[in-house]
């Protein structure tokens, strides 16, 4: 049996190859499933769109959050030139982009708290003022959950990288997180077109 | 020679295991990341609050066996509905069918665990976490004086009156928490069948040769991934609404109950199918080994299941017919319904072409599934009539519609879980389940199963409500429901039988062989049970059926697929 298994083996491309790589569809079904659970907060945001009974309305406190959107997007970029740099065998190069993924994703957070504030303390909107506010604090906050909990992965691994742990072996991993982090991207896509485009 | 010392490490650790004492093996237990083991213990769980929420069931039955029974009040009811609904979806359905596929898809495939142990592990513990936070709710659920214990507001929770000023105190936020939870769990679960049935697999499986139940399982895993999300997404919402003073559900404000509706249906009806296709998985698994046959249209068996998983995704509406949705809602939710029938109907004949000619075998198992495909068959029958709006709207929220969705969950669901524990027991153990308790496990149920819910029909159509704790003496129902009641008493009695004799086989049942029913599939390959590694040597396979092809090389199956 055992003797039958290696003379395939020789012969083709090994089975094991073949397969698909577990990380990537372990993190294919988990964005999947995140994708379906914020697809009911987008439709949410949709359906409440100009039943707020009382103000402020969206066209009267929401501006487009341009340079929050570019940083976001951008970080995509820069995390790809990243995982590039790994592969390429330049640990030095992958940390400077790591860290300047890190850093657009950071100035995005602190671009939404300062939205918030404002939103909070200017124009007095909160969760349980009206619909709108229901809707927006949620679904935008839902997303920002997603940016925290990428970020403080970024940050693990930019850690790691800085105390000397970060070689080749771990491509595959920071390749996962990168798709995961494409996602939240693609995400604010949507939540940008629905929120600030559409529902506007 | 790996094999072998893998062998002696393994031997190893079993002396070791033996030797510790209890406390200490209940430790291996906890910090398992064996799939076996989680298996088991979420089949175990299962099986315990399967009792629970069945004793509630009892007690419900007690209540109306008699109009005015005066055996529980009114609000006692209402806390037992909910949580006998609530707990037999989330707290037994879901967990045994995620046990069996947990012990069963890595075997299957020739692999030694799934894709991500620890994630398993971690799904496990928030599912248990999630169960024990329901049944916590008797003791911590009060939270505001007389607002009382367990959740009453039933298993869907329809807003506005799970909202803070109609449900008062915190029994309802433990439902959502305690759901929310075990869905995560089970969301592990999902990624993780997923990910070893694609990655997982031993050399010479392509996905065109694996068993049927691992192309299921994958089906289902995909159904969670899609349909537990709407769920966790509007339980999210409401907690806004309960504790941050959000209005997705609050009608005062604008907001819409029936927007929790959708949600909650949108979710609610694939589950119905994420808890049957694993029952489709069992029966395509054990009739052919009980027919002595190959499963009549492996591939039309397999699109079928994609085909009922799509669908079902577009059906979530018909539950809500009474609501007073636009006639092209209707009717196109009506469309969709029936439209579902036509695969599973395509199944069902698979099942009779694989029975049909074959050398049946009438053991415990067999017998199990044959009581399915008659059932299943009637419930299905049932879903095509309620699927017409009108006569739905004609007997929305009677028992006809409790008596339908017993049929599946009953009738299809649990009775092919019986099949499954007689089949696999066997391997998981190494003993078997003796054949004359099961003989009578199986009669009685089938008894007791008929004469509560086919009366249930007629009670419906008669006009009796879902969820009232009484009704008045002299309007047809007296007899009906005395029925009902008695039937499930000797259903009572057939899973006490279960009970014994499990406990019985683990003390001194008969000793299984790797082997014992003849089957095909790489399970019964390896010991019984098997070792943690599962595989000395990972398989190589050729066929559907490895185990046959190497039991009779002379007429393999690889020479025909």
């Amino acid at each position: 049996m055992a003797a039958t298994a290696t003379a395939i083996s020789t012969t083709a491309t090994p089975w094991n190859e073949t397969l698909p790589r577990r990380g990537h569809v372990g993190i294919l079904a988990l964005i999947l499933t995140e994708s379906a659970f914020f697809s009911i907060f987008v439709v949410a945001y949709i359906f409440y769109l100009g039943k707020s009974l009382t103000g402020p309305f969206p066209k009267d406190v929401l501006s487009p959050p341009i340079l929050n959107t570019i940083c976001l997007l951008s970080s995509s970029i820069t995390i790809v030139l990243a995982i590039r740099a790994l592969r390429a065998g330049s640990i030095r190069t992958f940390a400077i982009l790591w860290f300047l993924t890190f850093a657009l994703g950071l100035e995005f957070m602190i671009g939404t708290a300062l939205e918030w504030h404002h939103l909070i303390y200017s124009d007095g909107l909160t969760i349980g003022t009206n619909l709108f506010g229901t809707t927006y604090y949620s679904l935008v906050g839902l997303h920002a959950l997603h940016v925290t909990i990428g970020l403080m992965l970024i940050l693990l691994v930019l850690v790691l990288t800085m105390c000397g742990y970060m070689n080749e072996r771990h491509i595959e991993r920071t390749d996962v997180l990168s798709w995961y982090w494409h996602f939240v991207d693609a995400v604010w896509v949507v939540v940008f077109l629905t929120v600030y485009v559409i529902g506007r | 020679m790996a094999g072998t010392i893998d062998q002696q490490i393994a031997l190893g650790a079993v002396d070791d295991a033996q030797t510790l004492p209890l406390l200490g093996r209940l430790h291996e237990w906890v910090v398992t990341v064996d799939h076996k083991r989680l298996g088991i213990m979420y089949i175990a769980g299962g099986l315990f609050f399967f009792l629970i929420a069945g004793l509630q069931a009892a007690t419900i039955r007690l209540q109306l066996a008699v109009p005015d029974a005066g055996i529980v009040p009114p609000q006692v009811f209402n806390r037992l509905l909910t949580m006998h609904g609530t707990a037999m979806v989330f707290l037994v359905g879901m967990p045994i069918l995620t046990g069996f596929f947990n012990y069963l898809v890595p075997l299957m495939i020739g692999a030694r665990d799934l894709a991500f142990p620890r994630l398993n592990a971690f799904g496990f513990w928030l599912w248990f976490f999630g169960a024990i936070l329901l049944y916590f709710s008797y003791i911590g659920g009060d939270g505001l004086y007389g607002a009382g214990s367990a959740p009453d507001v039933g298993w869907f929770a329809y807003a506005p009156l799970t909202e803070l000023p109609f449900s008062r105190g915190n029994s309802t936020d433990y439902w959502i928490l305690s759901i929310f939870l075990t869905s995560v769990g089970t969301t592990a679960t999902a990624i993780n069948i997923i990910a070893s049935a694609f990655c997982m697999r031993c050399e010479g499986m392509t996905l065109s040769k694996m068993p049927v139940l691992v192309w299921l399982a994958m089906v289902v895993a995909f159904m969670m991934l899609v349909a537990l999300p709407p769920l966790s997404a509007a339980q999210a919402m409401l907690l806004l609404d309960r504790f941050l003073g959000a209005h997705f559900f609050d009608t005062q404000a604008g907001g819409s109950a029936i927007l929790w509706q959708h949600f909650f249906w949108i979710f609610g009806h694939p589950e119905v199918y994420i808890l049957v296709i694993p029952a489709f998985a069992f029966a395509s698994e054990i009739i052919p080994v009980f027919s002595r046959k190959v499963i009549f249209g492996y591939s039309v068996m397999v699109a079928a299941s994609c085909a009922i998983a799509f669908i079902s995704l577009s059906v979530w509406a018909h539950h809500m017919f009474a609501v007073g949705m636009t006639p092209a809602g209707n009717s196109f939710f009506a469309a969709s319904t029936m439209l579902v029938g036509v695969p599973t109907g395509i199944k069902i004949f698979n099942w009779l072409g694989t029975i049909w000619g074959g050398k049946l075998r009438f053991k415990v198992p067999m017998l199990f599934s044959l009581g399915f495909l008659f059932q299943f068959l009637i419930a299905g029958l049932t879903g095509i009539m309620l699927a017409v709006a009108p006569f739905d709207w004609q007997l929305t929220d009677t028992y006809f519609v409790v008596a339908h969705f017993h049929y599946i969950l009953v009738g299809a669901i649990i009775f092919m879980d019986f099949a499954a524990i007689y089949y696999w027991f066997p391997k998981a153990t190494g003993r078997m389940l003796s054949e004359t308790l099961g003989k009578w496990h199986f009669w009685l149920f089938v008894i007791g199963f008929h004469l509560t819910f086919d009366t249930m029909h007629f009670a419906g159509l008669q006009g009796m409500p879902r969820r009232i704790y009484s009704y008045q003496p002299g309007r047809g129902l007296d007899t009906l429901n005395l029925i009902e009641s008695i039937g499930a008493l000797v259903q009572g009695v057939a899973v006490l039988i279960l009970v014994i004799n499990v406990v019985r086989s683990l003390r001194s049942g008969e000793v299984a062989g790797n082997d014992p029913w003849d089957a095909w599939t790489l399970e019964w390959s390896t010991a019984s049970p098997p070792p943690e590694y599962n595989f000395e040597e990972p398989p190589v396979v050729r066929s559907r059926r490895p185990l046959w092809d190497l039991k009779h090389p002379e007429d393999p199956d690889w020479k025909y697929e």
